[in-house]
């Protein structure tokens, strides 16, 4: 089943959509995502050409959160009424990092005769420290 | 060296077929697991004509296109000194399995930061169907450290 919309007037400014915590991210999970993506730069996999770029290891490819930042969305509305998403890479995110994906809305609007929420997306670690923080502007009927 | 007379240089279309076994392979690395996502019949019986690509997949695809780094060699860009720092999508209309697309790609901006110790770059994609429909853009914000 494709995720049943939520009703434009039954949603609030505040209010949370329901988060996405992953398992602790893994080599494993970012071999499985460097192959499934072609972004095969050895940074996320090989933890030698990771610290030649000064990095303490191999760390997960920004875009691997941006799609369970997806998911926060999709898993809450169907994927059509998505308009626009944005997210910023703001930390690296290393292995044994657990990793809550949450989603808060901003703001109600009308655009274009249309009504629109703008969510708050982030991927924040156990510490509490925020490795992306994204938008997106998602229709509601 | 990367400066604001770079702003508007194209690259050749490249144009790739969404196949299904590349749209599970990329839910299983991403753990998605809903119908629409991973599940051909049910992508169909809620009127998809086939299984749907998720909101960032498309940027891996333009990824096949052979030598996909080899624009930032023309720049004479390091890989090692690239930083992905942030990327959007604007959607117009939705793409599956077995569908054609295209992507067209420009540099939009180039920005030098810091007093130069940081260039920021913006490539635009503008990707379309078999149809010639919009399907989306997107925009990857590429940084440099000198």
């Amino acid at each position: 089943m494709t995720a049943m919309a939520p009703a434009f007037a039954s949603v609030n400014e505040g209010e949370l959509l329901p988060s996405l915590e992953l398992l602790p991210v893994s080599r494993e999970m970012l071999v499985s995502y460097a192959e499934a993506s072609r972004d095969r730069n050895p940074v996320h996999t090989d933890s030698e050409a990771a610290r030649a770029v000064g990095a303490h290891d191999v760390f997960a490819h920004g875009m691997l959160q941006m799609a369970w930042l997806g998911r926060v969305v999709t898993n809450w509305t169907a994927q059509r009424d998505m308009r626009e998403f944005d997210a910023r890479f703001v930390a690296m995110t290393l292995p044994g990092d657990r990793i809550t994906c949450t989603g808060r809305i901003l703001e109600k609007l009308t655009r274009d005769g249309e009504t629109l929420v703008r969510i708050a997306l982030t991927a924040v670690n156990q510490d509490g420290e925020t490795k992306v923080a994204g938008e997106a502007l998602v229709a509601l009927p | 060296m990367v400066d604001a007379s770079c702003i508007g240089r194209a690259y050749a279309p490249y144009t790739v077929a969404v196949t299904t076994a590349d749209l599970l392979r990329f839910a299983a690395a991403i753990g998605e697991t809903r119908p629409e996502y991973v599940d051909e019949a049910a992508a169909r019986a809620t009127g998809h004509s086939g299984l749907l690509v998720p909101p960032t997949f498309a940027v891996c695809l333009e990824m096949d296109r052979p030598e996909p780094f080899e624009w930032l060699r023309e720049l004479e860009i390091d890989i090692a000194r690239v930083i992905h720092g942030a990327q959007s999508f604007r959607y117009f209309a939705p793409a599956h399995a077995g569908d054609r697309l295209t992507f067209a790609a420009r540099i939009a901006d180039v920005a030098v930061r810091r007093r130069g110790a940081l260039t920021v770059m913006i490539r635009e994609t503008d990707v379309t169907n078999q149809l010639g429909e919009n399907v989306m853009q997107f925009r990857s914000t590429v940084i440099v450290r000198a």
